[in-house]
């Protein structure tokens, strides 16, 4: 006879709505520094590559 | 050595905690609560000062992103300090509904979170504006949560007064992330602080001696007395006040903000001789009180009078 096989973790719906405010305050973090190199990219130009003390 | 006992240990069941660690309950707002947030206000604030009073052109973008990285640094700086006073937070009053002691966010979480914060707010801050502004923001992490956070404020009552270096700082990264050095201007806001720290949170500590007490941490109330606390506080404060004058007296700002320090001052000096003159009673509490709540006042109208006054300059209204 096979052993009972677990179930794992089970997340309470208040936990689980805690994850997906965490995952979206993530992907909005990322978004805002993909944006920001990319627009900072823009402004500096070949620039981007100097960096001065 | 034996990896034979080795792996027999690693082949013991885990506690069950360990072995099913709970999800974590952490929600947005403890994160946040983790970068201190109101502290951030005034490192944003001042570091946004040092920023505008700066000679040389710094493009909005480019000031933005300096002022984003302080901030995350600041935050960094607030979520390791959270980390590593875990511990005393939950003995604390004031500090034990942190999100640490209160159980919603793992220690772990919370070293994670800060590391990834100051690493990230480092590198950005040296690519993206200036690799002087970099160090100088690493420096004050580094200062805050190594020096102030896990040696001095649990061995010395000059804790705050030493690692308030850290909380001087900001203005000098803003200055810096504009002209990629360092001078007077800057030394000067930095001294400002820098004298502004021990009158701001021994005023506090006045209040809350009996939390640091229980706590174990050698607060000046709490090592030397409350007496020798004020009297402290008052020498601090006459230092202060004419130190708030120095940008005039050096002509690095003008008649403007010279009168809003010379008036900010006396008011300080007043309240800071109420404290030391009233000691025992409401009117003791009530004076260190006010101490406290003037004195975020002072640093905020101070800085804000030096970017005002030099707002005015730039467009031809010299005062």
């Amino acid at each position: 006879m096979n052993a009972p096989i677990e179930d794992g973790i089970v997340l309470t719906e208040e936990q689980k709505r805690r994850r997906r405010a965490r995952s979206i305050a993530i992907a909005l973090s990322l978004g805002v520094l993909v944006v920001l190199f990319y627009v900072v990219t823009l402004i500096k130009g070949p620039a981007v590559l100097v960096r001065p003390m | 050595m034996s990896l034979v006992s080795e792996g027999a240990d690693l082949a013991r069941p885990l506690p069950a905690d360990l072995a099913r660690p709970q999800p974590s309950l952490a929600g947005v707002d403890d994160y946040i609560a983790l970068m201190k947030p109101r502290v951030m206000s005034l490192v944003v604030f001042t570091a946004l000062v040092g920023l505008l009073v700066a000679p040389g052109h710094l493009h909005p973008v480019i000031g933005f992103t300096a002022l984003l990285c302080i901030a995350v640094g600041a935050g960094a700086s607030g979520a390791l300090n959270m980390w590593y006073d875990a511990d005393i937070d939950a003995i604390m009053t004031r500090t034990v509904n942190r999100p640490i002691p209160a159980g919603r966010v793992l220690p772990g979480e919370a070293l994670a979170f800060g590391l990834m914060l100051a690493v990230g707010s480092v590198v950005v801050l040296g690519l993206l504006v200036n690799t002087l502004a970099g160090v100088l923001l690493a420096a004050t992490i580094a200062f805050y949560v190594l020096v102030y956070t896990m040696w001095l404020k649990r061995s010395t009552p000059q804790n705050i007064v030493i690692g308030g270096a850290a909380g001087a700082f900001p203005p000098m990264i803003g200055w810096a992330a504009v002209t990629g050095d360092v001078s007077l201007a800057p030394v000067l806001m930095f001294l400002i602080i820098f004298l502004w720290t021990p009158p701001h949170f021994w005023a506090l500590a006045l209040l809350k001696s009996d939390d640091y007490a229980r706590a174990g941490i050698p607060m000046l109330p709490v090592v030397a007395g409350h007496d020798e606390t004020r009297r402290q506080i008052l020498l601090y404060t006459l230092v202060l006040a004419p130190a708030g004058l120095a940008p005039t007296l050096f002509g690095f700002a003008g008649l403007l903000y010279g009168a809003v320090a010379l008036i900010c001052g006396a008011m300080m000096v007043m309240l800071a001789w109420r404290v030391y003159r009233d000691r025992t009673g409401p009117a003791a509490a009530s004076a260190a009180g006010k101490l406290f709540a003037f004195s975020l006042l002072y640093v905020f109208v101070l800085f804000a009078a030096l970017a005002a006054d030099n707002l005015l300059s730039c467009f031809g209204f010299a005062s």
